[in-house]
């Protein structure tokens, strides 16, 4: 309740139940002063907005009848409560397709314009205040049925209430016991919001001549009298128009806002001042040459810094692996390679391509010359176009190609990938998992690209398909000679297709070696994660190695070694200063290199 | 859900909406003739009336009757103006069906690249003005009730300033008011939906990938990310387009527009009951054609849906 809105809403309809409660005290008696000297005027001294036909003061009419409108409102939200409630919550006490039944009748309901169901309710109710009240009460039940409904339904799949049926307690009782209970809070809510549209509605019946008749009166009928006078005196429609307009904008944004507090969402991080995060010193400059060179990379959202201080290089037709568990700031680092960290996500340090800023680089050259391959394949293909289509794109967008010569280049691409070319022609739920994720690989040689960067593009697949599509990224590699930059969570797809290897942790690199030196790593969370990886020599009955403890959430690292709390070789210094990144590792007390064990394979 | 299901249903809700117009006659507690002659109607005028219209035989003759004269194109005969119910419908329904259409089509055009325009500028919480500003005047216009703009209008275009025909239909300036009243707040709900579902597809791989392979933004947003929208924004505009026909009975009424509304408003004021049996039986099959014609499109235009039939 702290939002503008509803602030403006809870004032509105403070302001109009103080009016229906003092109105008809304060303004009643004028209200239905019969004047027939001064019938029909407009605007004058005596009567602001004007006089009705019998002589009656407008304004005091508009005010008195706050009461009857409001009330009517109320008795029309509760007959829609009580029926919508009942019928949502009918197919809880049905059988199964009692149930479906009911619940089928409730969506075609739904779908009934409410004035419509509310008009003819009232027609056969009896038109006049009671047919009104019936109507518009009877048009507010299918929606606050569905709502039961599928609260209810929620509820239901709950285990506790199934533990309940489960133990033979009665439909009903689970309903009264269980369900009801438990969604009554959103309900009430609900109910409470309706109010606003039951107050609207019974304005427009009382319009339409359906509603309140004399010499009752409620704002509908006030407006539905005044209607035909405003094409001489405009200001006499002013009184009930802004009446309505104030109660049920009121009601109908203290309603939302009731709405959204029964279903807060989390409140997005603010913008707190950003934390000074000391930069990992990386002295280690990429190779000379190098076809992309990251530079004290550092991404940060907000106050929180997911990457910090990232340095390392690929030289051309290399293939370098990432590894690390999910928010190392393995996959941002990939993000930020490809220039593609979104908003409010800050970037600093540099990225260079071919020794120039990524940023310098036109859209052409970065799409034609990057290739990035994401995790889910389904959701990187856009469902809505043929496969061939999205990869010729490329071709007509970037290369300048007709578009029949970019659907051959995509076909041939497509086959380079080992798709057949025929399925160009297919959506992409019509392909395997393997298969959109060799047409995104595809998509991705369209320009000849000299890097590739692929965030964890097998973990979505099975083994097989895996290894299939490994093979095909290093088969692309060997062919020609594209660069590689492979991430995932997986040390053992990694080692196995990588010359070398970037360990990350919370948002550093803690080590860089050759993928055939893992096994002698010298930091101690590389030998950890390679300590938890099977290999054949493994004794299965031995349970796997884990490493005790939680990667610090990038908003919590700690100031000192971030891997400390998890470390068995951690001392004083490590809690207090960051060790820094020489000779490949990043740790104050690493481990003695091993002589390599290069036979080994996994 | 597969073609035949998807007929059954629709054939299901019309058998629906003809059982109901037939029993509202006769949910009406008393005798409807009797409400419709008045109190002072001598007694043999009232049994003459009934036995005109058939009401003293047994209800499943009544029934069968009705149902029959449904599908003649028979809607009975007006109990006011002793025409027939069809007639009078079909004089009324185009004006109706001309200002929902035009209202519509207004809608869509304003609220679909609106809603793709302010979601691009807000996505992942920039643009805290654009959002505030669109929330206001979508939250706004979403509350005030139809009847209102439309009084507001008159008053103020209409007679005030002298700008636009303030009632009936002639030329296409006496369509401005009543359009505008009517789209209005189907115009900033409709927008609401394609901002949130521009927004959620933004934040997809496909588009995510779509920029890694620096395509053009318009691109991006209209041969990317427009198609995924689609089947939200149509679900929840056919269900505009039938509370549109609600929402048409008052602008008519207000605008005294020629159409089927004004008449059924008489019609119930009025206790012609013949003539609102007609106005449910043309409303409910209009609305159930509209929804109809949204599931068919959504199955032609969306492939995982329909695969999903197939499947
Ligand atoms: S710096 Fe200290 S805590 Fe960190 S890994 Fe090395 S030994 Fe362990």
């Amino acid at each position: 309740m702290r939002t503008l809105s509803a602030r403006v809403g809870l004032a509105l309809v403070a302001v109009t139940l103080v009016l229906a409660v003092v109105g008809p005290w304060v303004w009643g008696e004028e209200a239905v002063r019969f004047d027939p000297l001064h019938t029909l005027e407009g605007h004058s001294s005596a009567h602001w907005l004007g006089t009705d036909d019998g002589g009656r003061d407008m304004l005091a009419r508009t005010l008195a009848a706050t009461r009857l409108s409001v009330w009517l409102a109320f008795l029309a939200t509760l007959i829609g409560a009580c029926l919508g409630v009942t019928l949502g919550a009918l197919p809880s006490v049905l059988g199964p397709r009692g149930a479906r039944a009911v619940t089928a009748v409730i969506n075609g309901l739904v779908a009934i314009p409410v004035l419509l169901l509310a008009m003819f309710a009232a027609l056969v109710a009896g038109t006049g205040t009671t047919g009104a009240v019936v109507g518009i009460g009877v048009a507010s039940a299918p929606g606050l049925a569905r709502l039961t409904r599928t609260l209810a339904a929620g509820v239901e799949g709950a285990d506790y209430v199934l533990a309940a049926r489960m133990l033979g307690t009665g439909r009903l009782r689970v309903l009264t016991r269980h369900v009801l209970p438990n969604i009554a809070e959103p309900l009430i809510l609900s109910v409470t919001a309706s109010l606003g549209y039951a107050l609207l509605g019974l304005a427009t019946l009382s319009l339409l001549g359906l509603g309140v008749r004399p010499p009752e009166y409620d704002w509908g009928r006030l407006l539905h009298d005044a209607l035909p006078r405003v094409y001489v005196d405009p200001e006499v429609i002013a009184g009930p128009a802004l009446a309505v307009a104030v109660a049920g904008i009121g009601f109908t944004l203290v309603g939302e806002s009731l709405a959204r507090a029964a279903a807060r969402a989390p409140v997005p991080p603010g913008d707190g001042e950003e934390a000074d995060v000391p930069l990992g010193r990386s002295p280690r400059p990429g190779p000379s040459g190098a076809l992309l060179e990251v530079r004290d990379l550092t991404v940060s959202f907000g106050g929180v810094t997911p990457v910090r201080g990232v340095s390392f290089g690929v030289a051309p037709g290399e293939v370098v692996g990432i590894v690390g568990e999910s928010g190392s700031g393995k996959s941002l680092t990939a993000l930020a390679v490809g220039g593609l960290v979104p908003y409010p996500g800050r970037v600093r340090g540099s990225v260079l391509l071919e020794g120039r800023p990524l940023l310098s680089l036109s859209r052409s050259e970065l799409g034609t010359r990057l290739a990035m391959v994401f995790q889910d394949p389904m959701a990187a293909l856009n469902p809505a176009l043929r496969v061939g289509p999205q990869l010729a794109e490329t071709g007509t967008v970037h290369l300048g190609l007709t578009r029949r010569s970019a659907l051959a280049r995509a076909v041939a691409r497509l086959e380079r990938t080992g798709v057949p070319g025929a399925r160009a022609r297919a959506h992409p739920h019509e392909l395997s998992g393997g298969m959109r994720q060799r047409a995104v690989i595809a998509m991705g040689l369209m320009g000849d690209p000299r890097l590739i960067v692929a965030d964890e593009p097998t973990t979505a697949l099975d083994a097989t398909v895996q290894r299939r599509v490994l093979d095909l990224l290093a088969e692309i590699n060997a062919a020609s000679g594209t660069a590689a930059l492979l991430i995932s969570h997986d040390i053992a797809v990694v080692s196995s297709r990588c010359s070398r290897v970037l360990v990350m942790y919370a948002g550093r690199i803690v080590e860089e070696l050759p993928s055939d030196a893992l096994r002698s790593a010298r930091h101690p969370y590389t030998r950890a994660l390679v300590a938890s990886v099977p290999t054949l020599d493994t004794d299965r009955a031995e349970p796997l190695a884990t490493i005790p403890g939680a990667q610090p959430a990038p908003s919590d690292v700690p100031a000192g070694c971030a891997f400390a709390p998890r470390c068995a070789r951690a001392t004083s210094l490590c809690t207090t200063a960051l060790p820094a990144f020489e000779s490949g590792v990043a740790c104050h007390h690493p481990h003695e290199e091993r002589p390599r064990a290069g036979e080994e394979e996994w | 859900m597969s073609r035949g299901r998807r007929a059954g249903r629709f054939v299901l809700s019309l058998g629906g909406v003809v059982v109901a117009s037939f029993a509202m006659l006769h949910l009406i507690p008393g005798d409807p003739v009797r409400a419709a002659l008045g109190p002072t109607a001598p007694r043999e005028a009232v049994e003459r009336r009934r036995a005109e219209l058939g009401l003293d035989r047994p209800l499943l003759d009544q029934f069968l009757a009705y149902v029959g004269g449904v599908f003649r194109g028979d809607l009975g005969e007006s109990f006011l103006s002793r025409r027939p119910a069809a007639e009078i419908v079909a004089d009324r329904l185009p004006a109706t069906v001309q200002l929902v259409v035009a209202t519509m089509l207004l809608a869509l055009a304003v609220a679909v690249p609106l809603g793709m325009w302010v979601a691009a500028r807000t996505e992942n919480g920039r643009g805290r003005r654009t959002d505030l500003a669109f929330t206001t005047t979508t939250g706004a216009l979403s509350v005030i009730p139809e009847f209102l703009l439309a009084v507001g209008m008159v008053a103020v275009l209409g007679v005030t300033l002298g700008w636009l025909p303030v009632a009936g239909k002639d030329g296409a300036a006496s369509f401005v008011m009543p359009v505008l009243a009517l789209a209005a707040g189907p115009t900033a709900l409709l927008a609401r939906l394609v901002r949130v579902e521009t927004l959620r597809e933004l934040g997809s791989d496909y588009v995510r990938l779509a920029r890694a392979k620096r395509l053009p933004t318009h691109r991006v947003y209209f041969r990317h990310l427009l198609p995924n929208t689609l089947t939200a924004t149509l679900t929840t505009g056919g269900l505009l387009l039938c509370s549109l026909l609600g929402g048409s009975v008052v602008i008519e009424y207000v605008f005294q527009w020629p159409g089927l509304g004004g008449a059924t408003v008489d019609a119930i004021v009025n206790k012609d009951y013949a003539l609102a049996q007609a106005a449910v039986l043309v409303y409910g099959t209009v609305s159930l054609t509209v929804l109809l014609a949204v599931d068919v499109a959504l199955g032609l235009l969306d492939p995982r849906s329909a695969l999903r039939s197939r499947g």
